[in-house]
């Protein structure tokens, strides 16, 4: 029997096409996904990474509801132009408590992963308000209504009771303190302050947007983009160790 | 066809359905009345309306309908199902229109930013998704849907399975379109790219999916054709497959069952690779292997010749659903990626050249001893051309699938042209010519009104091709070219804005390319509105078809 005639089977049997095509389409997803849930080198082992603070996640998700991803990416990559325009190339590890990564596969904008104390928080204001008031040829869309929206702090806590059950390291108190916090990062005279950074190192709290009030969009947004890419010092950050 | 003696009963497939919706929009009643967020009380809302409706017409139905069901055959010929087809093919040519338009839209927009006139709803990042969902999962999944539902009864000479079934297929999937479109709109998006509905769009599209696969497998276990026609195998690898790369990208936590938000299983670099691996195969087997059953169906028969080599299309079929697979590494090279992980992508990448070639072997060699059609026929022109556009840019993905050429690709409008010699050239062409042939077969008519517009058709967004993909690669490599310039000094030689400011001129020729493609479409639903409308009927031949190759 010739190999056409023995294909026979499958052009004579839907079921057998199917199973046929069910395991000839698993095996390449296979070999490539699972190994990086148990090699160990995947995700380089780095000091400061964190998970998001209540209102850096609230303006990601700002970030995320707006499309940001579509035209910035998050991912700088090894090559020698990129290090010197953008900074440190992106680990791994940076986005290990991302769900969903951010990594994007466009740049109509620039790359956002090292943005964080790049500019003042008056500039992102200014900008994300109006881009063209400060970057005249920039084609980014205006979001002047997140000054408007107001960000609930009760909602936030339930947002990070899911990202723990899929993974994200948040502790008891954190998920306890969420509201509290929230309203604490925007607000340099809250009392909670002192304690908020211990349970998050290297946040930043300032009122971002300069308003005073509930934390808005804008205040979340920014809070964000600030610490995108400040969480891992390079300056003792061991390359060697991670070379894979 | 009246049978006075039976008396009429509904199917348990009817009271069934009914139930399960009536108890649905009391369920969705409850969700949007209990909603944490206006989307997604807005969707609930829709939903209950939706269900009602269809608790509605399957009553509606009953009572119009005679007490027998459509027999499967008519004096020994299958009796077609030819709704549920008509309905997809309008449906696809609607989102067709609307998908283009909103194409233009962004387009314009990043040409002149002012056009996002600041409003939420219809910025650049809400539009974007919608564009490519309305393109991809509305007009081409309306496509395959109404094609396959085509060619599985024709092939298998059998009438489609399920009396309700395809019905909730057709209108299940467009319902999921609607709840996905007006989400994006609204916000509500997992801002996985070609994977953004949120989790209560998922799982209905889910449901639709299995009972959409079902229907297609039920049909070819009526086949009275020994073989299973290649086509077929298309079909199935592509409906399999989706299901599998839909459920395996997908699994998100919601907040709260009674708010639109969730949170994806995957993390970081998993995430980014689950999101590649269905990415990468969302183009492998929604618009490859689904076109491809098209090409294997419609060139022939327009044709009037067999397919080129039944050998080649066996090698072609396995070869190409093993390799694709593998490629989705290559939209992360030089990412955090693992190296090994890059390079199994890219490999297997430059692999997928031959069995695509190998298909468009098969595809255009169908015209030996009729190439003269070409020029008479401006249908087989347009199928013909898919062809040619697929040969180029499944050229162009591999090559740019090498981690050098990546470097200076990637992030780039290079892929955005790339994207559009395919989704325009391949896609967009096999869809027409497909829908060129099945509107006149679906209604019963002759031919169609007119061959001078689809001629017009053809050259119109030809010329949109041309504009929008060469304006792409210029755009995208010159931009890559700036981004890595140095001075003699050895510093950046551009800013970022310097390189965004370059794109002006091509994101102009880029939206007028779009435009005549658009145009086009236009002329297309004209064409076929009048071909259903004034068309001359066919008169049945009285003779048994032929079967199927």
């Amino acid at each position: 029997m010739s190999f056409w005639t023995r294909h026979q089977v499958f052009e004579k049997n839907s079921i057998i096409l199917v199973v046929g095509i069910l395991l000839v389409i698993a095996i390449g997803g296979l070999v490539e996904i699972t190994p990086l849930f148990y090699l160990k080198s995947t995700i380089e082992k780095v000091d400061g990474v964190r998970p998001y603070t209540p209102l850096e996640l609230a303006g990601r998700n700002v970030y995320v509801r707006e499309g940001c991803y579509l035209c910035h990416s998050q991912m700088v990559r090894p090559l020698r132009d990129e290090v010197e325009r953008y900074g440190h190339f992106s680990l791994a590890a940076e986005s290990m408590f991302d769900h969903p990564f951010q990594w994007g596969s466009k740049r109509t904008g620039p790359d956002l992963a090292r943005v964080g104390a790049k500019y003042s928080d008056d500039w992102h204001v200014t900008h994300l308000t109006n881009p063209r008031a400060i970057v005249p040829q920039s084609v980014m869309p205006g979001y002047p209504f997140l000054s408007a929206n107001e960000v609930d702090p009760d909602a936030i806590a339930d947002h990070m009771r899911t990202l723990r059950t899929v993974g994200v390291p948040y502790t008891h108190e954190q998920i306890a303190s969420a509201g509290a916090d929230l309203k604490a990062q925007a607000d340099p005279d809250n009392a909670g302050i002192d304690a908020f950074t211990k349970r998050y190192a290297k946040a930043v709290v300032r009122n971002f947007d300069g308003k005073t009030g509930t934390p808005t969009e804008m205040d979340a947004l920014i809070a964000y983009l600030q610490m995108l890419g400040t969480l891992v010092d390079f300056k003792i950050y061991n390359e060697k160790a991670n070379l894979r | 066809m009246s049978q006075p003696s039976i008396s009429k009963s509904m199917t348990i497939g009817e009271s069934g359905l009914a139930v399960v919706f009536a108890v649905t929009a009391f369920l969705c009643v409850i969700a949007s009345a209990k909603a944490l967020d206006a989307p997604f009380a807005f969707h609930a809302a829709l939903s209950a309306a939706a269900s009602l409706a269809a608790v509605f017409f399957i009553v509606n139905r009953y009572f119009e309908r005679p007490a027998a069901l459509p027999p499967q055959e008519i004096n020994g010929r299958p009796n077609y199902n030819m709704g549920p087809i008509k309905f997809s093919a309008f449906m696809a040519m609607f989102w067709g229109i609307a998908g283009f338009l909103v194409g233009l839209i962004i387009a314009s927009q990043l040409a002149w930013p002012a056009l996002n006139f600041d409003l939420p709803w219809i910025s650049f990042g809400r539009l974007r998704p919608l564009h490519t969902s309305a393109v991809i999962f509305a007009f081409g999944g309306n496509v395959l849907i109404a094609t396959s539902f085509y060619v599985v009864q024709k092939s298998c000479r059998a009438r489609l399975a399920g009396d309700l079934a395809p019905w909730f297929v057709v209108v299940g999937y467009n319902f999921f379109i609607l709840i996905a479109g007006t989400g994006y709109l609204l916000g509500v998006t997992q801002s996985k790219e070609y994977a953004e509905p949120e989790w209560y769009a998922d799982l209905w599209l889910t449901i639709v999916w299995v009972v959409y696969l079902l229907v297609f497998l039920a049909t070819i276990f009526k086949r009275k054709e020994p073989h299973i026609f290649v086509a077929n195998w298309f079909y199935l690898a592509f409906i399999v497959t989706i299901a599998v790369l839909h459920l395996g990208n997908n699994p998100a936590l919601p907040v709260s069952v009674f708010g639109s938000k969730s949170y994806i299983a995957w993390g970081g670099i998993q995430d980014a690779m689950f999101q590649w691996w269905y990415g990468h195969n969302a183009v492998g087997f929604f618009l490859t292997a689904g076109f491809l059953a098209i090409m294997y169906y419609f060139i022939p028969k327009r044709a009037e010749r067999p397919v080129y080599s039944y050998r080649l299309s066996i090698i072609h079929f396995w070869a190409l659903i093993f390799l694709y697979i593998w490629a989705g590494p290559h939209h992360l090279h030089y990412t955090a990626l693992p190296d090994w992980t890059q390079t199994l992508g890219m490999t297997f990448s430059i692999m997928l050249w031959m069995p695509s070639w190998g298909g468009m072997i098969n595809g255009l060699m169908t015209l030996s001893g009729a190439w003269d059609k070409l020029r008479t026929d401006p249908v087989l022109r347009m199928l013909v051309v898919s062809v040619a556009f697929y040969g180029m840019s499944t050229f162009e993905g591999p090559m740019m699938s090498i981690k050098v050429v990546n470097s200076l690709s990637h992030y780039t409008d290079w892929t955005i042209g790339h994207v559009h010699s395919g989704a325009l050239g391949w896609v967009g062409f096999v869809s027409f010519g497909a829908l060129y042939c099945l509107v006149p077969w679906a209604w019963n008519r002759k031919g169609l009104y007119s061959l001078k517009l689809v001629n017009w058709h053809f050259w119109i967004a030809t010329l949109g091709i041309v504009l929008y993909i060469s304006a792409m690669w210029v755009s995208g490599i010159l931009q890559g070219l700036m981004w890595r310039a140095y001075t003699s000094l050895g510093f950046l030689e551009y800013s970022f804005i310097e390189t965004v400011e370059a794109m002006h001129p091509f994101y102009i020729i880029r939206a007028a390319g779009g435009g005549l493609f658009l145009i086009g479409a236009l002329i297309m639903a004209y064409n076929l509105w009048m071909t259903v409308r004034v068309g001359e009927q066919e008169v049945q031949m009285p003779v048994a078809l032929q079967p199927a190759e």
